[in-house]
């Protein structure tokens, strides 16, 4: 019974049934193993297959910019997306929101020891075709392992480096009285995505998250209007969150009207069922503009040309306020000031 | 927002236009020599009334005073300490509205740095949730942190009754259930109201679904012996508009009856199955503290003997310990419509929304936190202009 | 402990519970606290329960009554 045992010969990962191991994580031939069969294999490019811990590439001329972000999302998988797409998409429009045209990302990944091979390579998966869909290769990245019960399941940080275009200053502190806001698209649909999933809150909808890479749609935008004042994606805290802080760097107030404010009825009936205002709630492929009164038509034009601003609308106006508030006409006729989330948004009965 | 087609019986009745008709009748028919004073009664109430800005559509001389209509502002801080004190103990389980969470015990303890401590606490959405994660649970002590009106009163009887028809052993409810009427009773009339201040009122605005389970008919008692109108207003805001018309001319007129604005989901009678459900689960207390206006008899419920092993107050031996309000809090004046949230030295500034001293800001429906959100920056222009 | 919703009964399931939508959102809730609901009614929902069931005809006085122009004539109730 002669057979040749075949020289390193390493038996391949089982990504059915395995498990994420504290091996995976020390430096040693299991961690290789990982990163040569999952995160080589899928996120793919000149500069990971340089197995460096480092990669290195030449930086057009221009003003640099560097954001970084960290996803802690439950659940990971929901319906429009996962932690993956997300930790691409969200890092992204970070470098994004400063009008730059975004170039590499690295990626960091925290393990829990018995997280399923399974999940991980869907996820890995999924961050590599948003990258490859956005042209934003990820190009260095490390992987370490925590004890079980000491994660909750993977934690996944990004960071991104851009380049901003000569003539374009894009800062939250620019708002000026006058100025007009514009919304992207329909607010509140990540976080009732995410909601829907959520233990003791399950309800079927057919709201998917609208995780999405916006920096094509800045790209257009810029190339219309260089002299935007202000972006921001409304991430957590949501809309509401985003004007209050534009209001308080810019010290000026906003004046929205809710009638003008895009959203969906599904999204709209789930934050009626869970009592959730969706000014609050978390959008993940939105962002908000503002721009002086002359610009708005023309910005608010090169939007809607874009699929990912198909229903932006002018949903406000900035004015001098010493006070800071943003205020909102409401759909009624009264006026009400939205202010700043206070603790978590808990869905309330009362 | 904008966009979506109109969502029925919920829209129509938010409709800008139908406001501004029925806000020129009220300005209308509001004498100019007098003065309007209303009280709501409803968390839901209050909500719509900020939310909405209703108080920009009235003529000044018809005020909205907000009452005790919010079960988390009534609920006094030992109870909460009681519930902390329960969800702390090893093995408990204990379950709650997402309302609650935040509300601050004595200690600088909430349920919510409670559960940053370790304690096992679920916010939960329905009653029946803390059934299923009692029946999944087997090894697990399910407390349910029962509190509310008579609208959320039903449905920790259909708990109650499901939890027997289980068997389940694990299982028990932390009563805090409290009565409407008695808290109108007790803003109408009681000696501690009496030397505590109360204020001249021209009627109230019946709450919306508290009157779906107990019909109108409850509030026929006070139109009569105090002669006060009351109209029982829908949740939304066009409801609360055409309610406050509807009391400006029962005044007008001197009149004091009940009037059911809300008739397409109360009757008179109101919803008996839920009435009899209630009735067989529960009890009257003797007596039960409510924050800001001391003991009010008659005003609580308990769970009856027959289900005695379901009440975790006998199951763990709670023992209720009164806690005062911090000094200068005004929460119990607030209540009462006595004062208004400016009038308190702390609000806006130590307490807010972040950091809430009184019940009256933990709860977005009570008086403070609905004007905090809402409403301040009128105060602001006010003081400027 | 007023948040409660008019929602539509489009499924009816075993053990007195009800699946209700919302202009698409779905959600299931108990109709142990009602009688008598059928598919395409709408009830008040609170808690996950249905706490009463919503009468159309009266909704539509009421939408009306908000409409009404000239004052009523004396004694005009709901």
């Amino acid at each position: 019974m002669t057979g040749s045992v075949k020289r390193d010969y390493v038996r391949p990962l089982d990504f059915k049934h395995g498990r994420v191991e504290l091996t995976h994580g020390s430096g040693g031939k299991a961690m290789a193993q990982l990163i040569d069969e999952l995160f080589l294999r899928s996120l793919d490019n000149e500069w990971l297959r340089q197995l460096n811990d480092q990669a290195c590439f030449a930086v057009p001329r221009g003003r640099m910019v560097l954001a970084t972000d960290s996803h802690v999302v439950s659940p990971l998988f929901f319906p429009g997306g996962d932690i993956g797409c997300l930790a691409v998409h969200g890092t992204i429009n970070d470098v994004a929101m400063s009008g730059a045209h975004p170039l590499y990302l690295a990626a960091s990944f925290i393990l829990e020891e018995g997280f399923a091979l399974a999940d991980l390579k869907r996820i890995v998966e999924s961050m590599a075709e948003a990258a490859l869909h956005a042209s934003v290769p990820v190009v260095t990245g490390d992987t370490k392992v925590v004890e079980r019960g000491k994660g909750d399941g993977v934690f996944i940080t990004t960071t991104g480096v851009g380049i901003v275009p000569a003539g374009v200053d894009i800062s939250a502190d620019r708002a000026q009285p006058g100025d007009k806001i514009i919304a992207s698209g329909t607010i509140g649909d990540h976080g009732v995505a995410i909601m829907s999933l959520r233990e003791n809150l399950s309800f079927a909808t057919t709201v998917q998250s609208d995780t999405a890479a916006l920096h094509r749609l800045v790209a257009a935008m810029v190339e219309a209007v260089p002299g935007i004042h202000c972006l921001r994606d409304p991430t957590r805290g949501g809309l509401a969150t985003t004007l209050n802080e534009i209001a308080k760097q810019s010290g000026v107030g906003m004046l929205i009207c809710e009638q003008r404010v895009p959203i969906r009825p599904e999204v709209s009936a789930a934050c009626e069922f869970l009592g959730l205002d969706p000014l609050y709630v978390a959008n993940e492929g939105k962002l908000v503009a503002i721009c002086a009164p002359e610009d708005a038509q023309r910005l608010l034009d090169a939007m809607r040309r874009h699929p990912l601003g198909r229903q932006a609308e002018i949903i406000g106006e900035v004015h001098d306020d010493a006070h800071h508030f943003v205020q909102m006409e409401t759909a009624f006729g009264g006026r009400r000031i939205v202010d700043w989330l206070t603790g978590e948004q808990l869905p309330r009965i009362c | 927002m904008g966009g979506g087609c109109s969502v029925k019986y919920i829209d129509e009745f938010r409709d800008g236009n139908l406001a501004r008709i029925i806000a020129a009748k009220i300005a209308r028919e509001a004498h100019s020599d007098r003065s309007y004073r209303f009280m709501e009664f409803c968390g839901g109430h209050t909500h719509a009334i900020s939310r909405y800005g209703i108080p920009d559509l009235l003529p000044g001389n018809v005020r909205l005073i907000h009452g005790p209509g919010c079960p988390v502002c009534v609920l006094p801080i030992g109870r909460i300490d009681n519930a902390i004190e329960l969800a702390c103990r090893s093995g408990v389980v204990l379950c709650t509205y997402a309302d609650t969470l935040r509300v601050p015990a004595s200690n600088s303890m909430s349920l919510l740095r409670a559960k940053a401590s370790g304690a096992e606490i679920r916010m939960v959405y329905s009653s029946l949730d803390a059934v299923r994660i009692a029946t999944e649970n087997p090894g697990a002590q399910v407390v349910f942190f029962a509190i509310g009106f008579e609208t959320t009163t039903p449905p920790t009887a259909v708990a109650i009754q499901r939890a027997e028809a289980l068997g389940l052993r694990n299982f028990s409810v932390f009563c805090n259930h409290v009565l409407t009427p008695s808290a109108i009773a007790n803003i109408l009339e009681s000696p501690q109201v009496r030397s505590l201040g109360t204020v001249a009122l021209d009627g109230f605005i019946g709450p919306a679904h508290v009157s779906t389970v107990i019909g109108s008919r409850p509030y026929e008692y006070f139109a009569q012996e105090y002669a006060k109108p009351v109209v029982i207003a829908g949740f939304e805001p066009l409801d609360v508009m055409q309610a406050i018309l509807m009391l400006v001319r029962q005044v007008n007129e001197s009149r004091a009856e009940v009037e059911n604005e809300f008739s397409r989901a109360v009757t008179r009678e109101g919803n008996l199955k839920a009435q009899a459900l209630v009735a067989e689960v529960f009890a009257l207390r003797r007596s039960f503290e409510w924050r800001g206006l001391g003991e009010v008899p008659y005003s609580a419920l308990r769970i009856k003997s027959k289900y005695g092993r379901f009440d975790a107050e006998a199951r763990y031996g709670i023992e209720y310990r009164s806690v005062p309000d911090a000094k200068s809090c005004e929460c119990g004046a607030i209540l009462r419509g006595v004062k208004k949230p400016r009038d308190c030295k702390l609000f806006g500034t130590v307490c807010t929304p972040e950091t809430p001293i009184g019940s009256c800001m933990v709860s977005s429906e009570g008086a403070c936190a609905a004007h905090y959100t809402y409403g301040r920056f009128k105060d602001v222009e006010v003081v400027a202009g | 402990m007023c948040l409660a919703i008019p929602a539509q009964v489009v499924t009816l399931l075993p053990d007195d519970m009800a699946t209700v939508e919302l202009s698409g959102v779905r959600k299931e809730i108990s109709l142990a606290l009602v009688d008598g609901i059928e598919v395409g009614d709408y009830v008040i929902v609170h808690v996950g329960y249905a706490l009463q069931k919503l009468d159309p005809s009266e909704a539509e006085r009421t939408l009306q009554l908000f409409a009404q122009l000239e004052p009523p004539w004396a004694g005009d109730a709901a």
